[in-house]
């Protein structure tokens, strides 16, 4: 005698891409630099603007971004979100912040993981460091940056980074 | 000259959480089926089918429009997909409106769906991307620093877009195909809900839905015969204007982008609009997170620059004694089948035009905007709806 069942009405179908990407020569030289434990960044010849990472061209202009520029390890906080809300593949512990830092020097801010503060201390204008993983752990890859925490210093004035958040 | 292009029909689908009764293609079959049935049209009549939806990774379904040609009787006919992330559903729209523009064709069907319970889009927006740091929590985690920045550079107090959560969750009472029905959505609620992505409130964030909208546009002969036909006038497209800029590049403002600007003066100079917050009598606007409702309103000119979160904060965007009501159907707050949820806007914008938006209707509206954004607020969708002909 069959037995009463629930009716099967989903199925999980995992999927598994797998692919090759071939950074191409402007990001090879910031990933190279990551490597290295520095950030490397572009100028365009025609704004000026500093790129980092950059795409090898001005997206105002373009025109190819062949002058490599070194930066330095500090910047600033131009906004940020804390993230408190889980989801499949995660891989940082709740809660978390995620700020675009502008480095300095730079004229692009990128997302990176604000610690070694308390989360509702952040604020737009915080000045910050990235912490480097150990040597024999660098890659060229943005992990080789484990996060970025504050520098001491007083706080930039909003109409400094106001443009870039 | 291009040809006049009309909406002669609509219809979507009642959208929710889990629409395990059917298939995507049930989903957007469902919708279709209604639109046909508005414009007094059965699937013989259609010219063309032009589909829409956000990236395949959502539900993991590739070029879906292929397996979906038989249920939206697109066999042996002209049948194309747009790609425009979340602001695909009004990219859509306005590739079927230029097939009849162009003269091309007289009758094309138009579908735009999501079934995000067949899919994880949190998870497929924030796969990890080869040597980068896996920081990206879905899309509220981006726009969240964008909302804070917004705040700080406006001025904006803080419950303003707790505002906007409550206002759309009240009108989408009067939508009974909206997918949140909140009756005892308060301030409190908004202040209590989680803070998923600081300065966000999980009650200031749209839902997950599954959910399909379709609308049939004809020619001006089109329209002409079902008016006729159904009795019910057509709503007359008077503008429509696709932009996009590029996601990163410096300087680049994204609090109010430029492409949303010039989108907006475009399609307000085609369908000679001066003064948006005067010339429309309501507007559908694609707000996921209760802070773009302030933002967009600088974007689309309805204020100057500095000055949205007050029109939201006297009122003037609700339908409950407002001069200028946005998202009257509820909005991407209480609806949000992502692909959908563009053309959703647009939809509603010609249902008001009609005069069939039932509860929801603005009463006399004659001209209304929708507008639908995407992508890290790089891609503009809009259009303008009116009763007279053009
Ligand atoms: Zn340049």
């Amino acid at each position: 005698m069959a037995e009463a069942r629930e009716p099967v009405t989903t199925l999980d179908t995992p999927i598994r891409l797998e692919y090759l990407f071939s950074a191409g020569i402007a990001q090879s030289k910031n990933l190279r630099g990551l490597a290295e434990g520095r950030f490397v960044g572009q100028r365009c010849p025609v704004c000026s603007k500093v790129y980092v990472p950059s795409r090898g061209s001005c997206p105002v202009d373009g025109v190819p971004t062949d002058e490599e520029v070194a930066l330095g390890n500090t910047g600033t906080v131009t906004t940020f979100c804390v993230v408190n809300v889980p989801f499949a593949g995660q891989s940082i512990e709740i809660p978390y912040i995620v700020a675009q830092v502008l480095l300095d020097g730079a004229d692009i801010s990128f997302m990176g993981l604000i610690q070694e503060i308390p989360a509702d201390q952040v604020r737009m204008g915080l000045r910050v460091e990235a912490v480097w993983v150990e040597p024999d752990q660098l890659g060229p890859s943005m992990a080789s940056v484990k996060h970025f925490r504050p520098t001491g210093e007083p706080d930039a004035e909003y109409a400094s980074y106001k443009d870039y958040t | 000259m291009s040809e006049r292009v009309a909406v002669i029909g609509t219809g979507q689908t009642k959208h929710a959480a889990k629409r395990d009764d059917v298939s995507i293609a049930g989903l957007v079959r469902e919708a279709a089926l209604r639109a046909l049935e508005d414009a007094g049209l059965g699937w013989a009549d259609i010219d063309a089918v032009v589909i829409g939806k956000a990236p395949d990774m959502f539900e993991g379904v590739m070029m879906p429009e292929l397996y979906l040609a038989p249920a939206l009787g697109a066999v042996g006919k002209p049948i194309m997909r747009v790609h425009t992330a979340g602001s695909v559903g009004g990219s859509t729209a306005l590739v079927a409106a230029h097939l009849v523009t162009s003269g091309i064709h007289d009758r094309v069907l138009t579908v735009a769906f999501e079934k995000q319970s067949d899919s994880d889009a949190m998870w497929a927006l924030s796969v990890p991307q080869p040597f980068s740091a896996p920081l990206l929590a879905g899309a509220g985690g981006y726009f969240a620093p964008h909302i804070r920045a917004y705040m700080r550079r406006s001025g904006a107090p803080g419950h303003i877009g707790m505002q906007v959560a409550v206002k759309d969750r009240l009108q989408a009472l009067k939508n009974p195909y909206a997918h949140l029905h909140l009756p005892d959505i308060s301030i409190e609620m908004v202040e209590q809900s989680v803070m998923l992505w600081d300065p966000l409130h999980y009650l200031e964030a749209c839902p997950s839905s599954d959910g399909a909208a379709a609308m049939v546009l004809g020619s001006e002969q089109a329209a002409a015969a079902a008016q006729v036909d159904t009795g019910r006038r057509p709503a007359w497209v008077h503008g429509m204007a696709m932009r996009s800029e590029p996601t990163m590049f410096a300087g680049r403002d994204q609090i109010n982008p430029r492409a949303g600007r010039e989108c907006a003066a475009d399609v307000y100079r085609q369908a000679g609009v001066t003064d948006p917050r005067r010339d429309f009598d309501c507007a559908e606007v694609y707000v996921p997170f209760s802070w773009y409702e302030p933002m967009w309103l600088e974007n689309l000119g309805f204020c100057d620059e500095g000055d949205g979160w007050k029109l939201t904060d006297a009122g003037s965007t609700s339908m409950d004694g407002g001069d200028i009501p946005w998202n009257c159907s509820g909005g991407v707050l209480s609806s949000n089948p992502i692909g959908a949820s563009g053309m959703l806007r647009f939809l509603e914008a010609a249902m008001q035009v009609r005069g069939e938006a039932g509860e929801h209707q603005v009463d006399g509206t004659r001209r209304a905007l929708a507008q639908a954004y995407g992508g890290g607020s790089q891609f503009f969708a809009m259009w303008v709806v009116g009763t007279d002909k053009p």
